[in-house]
């Protein structure tokens, strides 16, 4: 999932639907590549879990999965968390 | 007054915590190099550690149990690879069986400790933690965490920024 969010274009991609209202066509239009470039990326992104294609009527929206972005985010915060726990114990040792 | 700035690098699964103590080298190496030390500051309050064995020279091994509320004792080991007394710490981190061997079902996540004076009695330390994948980063954090931990929701913006930097 980090990796799929290593690229600029892939997390401008993920910001973007997150409203859900573009297409893949729509989206490409964004970008200086190709169409088959951001289907590209927009096929990593599908595989991460952090995108779907969803059909509103005739037209197919890419939407961001909110609740990966969340668990990816949730990780990392508890992580941090552990350290700063770890931090505070050992200032607490060493300036005593 | 201790400062800690972390940086998560989601693209390159690292998180880099510093911090700056007002103490000698020296005696932050002791928080490393001490086993009874090290118990004091390695588990959360909830998850206390028990360092059974401790040899931090190069090609050395700490083994530790953690105990939990709930009795249950996760297993862990670190390998060391480079201990360079009071500047430099490398280990692989990773958790064991009930025998204490390696468990190779669970990640490895490689740690850089480094110490250095910076003048005026105070010591900046880094640890640079690299995690293989996300999966590894949650099966760490699965053991030794606070129950309920404040699940953060909502700002999506440090996930998707390349570096995240917050200081106190």
């Amino acid at each position: 999932m980090f990796g799929a969010l290593a690229d600029r274009t892939r997390r401008d991609i993920v910001r973007r639907a997150i409203d859900g209202g573009e297409g893949v066509a729509e989206l490409a239009k964004h970008y200086p590549m190709s169409f088959a470039a951001v289907q590209k990326h927009i096929a990593i992104l599908e595989r991460a879990g952090l995108v779907t294609k969803q059909r509103t009527g005739r037209r197919k929206v890419v939407r961001t999965n909110l609740e990966a972005l969340r668990v990816a985010r949730r990780l990392l915060d508890q992580y941090e968390d552990l350290w700063r726990g770890r931090v505070d114990r050992m200032a607490a040792l060493v300036e005593a | 007054m201790t400062v800690i700035a972390v940086r998560k690098n989601p693209q390159a699964l690292t998180m880099t915590v510093e911090a700056e103590f007002d103490a000698p080298a020296g005696r932050v190496w002791q928080l490393w190099a001490d086993p009874r030390q090290l118990e004091r500051w390695w588990g959360p309050p909830t998850y206390p550690a028990t360092v059974t064995l401790h040899d931090v020279r190069p090609g050395g091994r700490v083994e530790y149990h953690m105990t939990g509320p709930e009795g249950d004792q996760p297993k862990g080991y670190w390998e060391i690879t480079e201990a360079e007394p009071p500047k430099r710490l490398v280990f692989r981190d990773g958790f064991a069986n009930d025998d204490g061997s390696p468990n190779t079902d669970m990640p490895v996540n490689l740690a850089r400790v480094t110490i250095e004076e910076i003048g005026g009695g105070r010591t900046r330390m880094s640890i640079q933690s690299t995690y293989a994948d996300t999966a590894a980063m949650e099966q760490q954090l699965a053991m030794g965490m606070e129950e309920g931990l404040t699940q953060a929701v909502g700002q999506i913006d440090a996930v998707l920024a390349e570096d995240t930097v917050r200081t106190r």
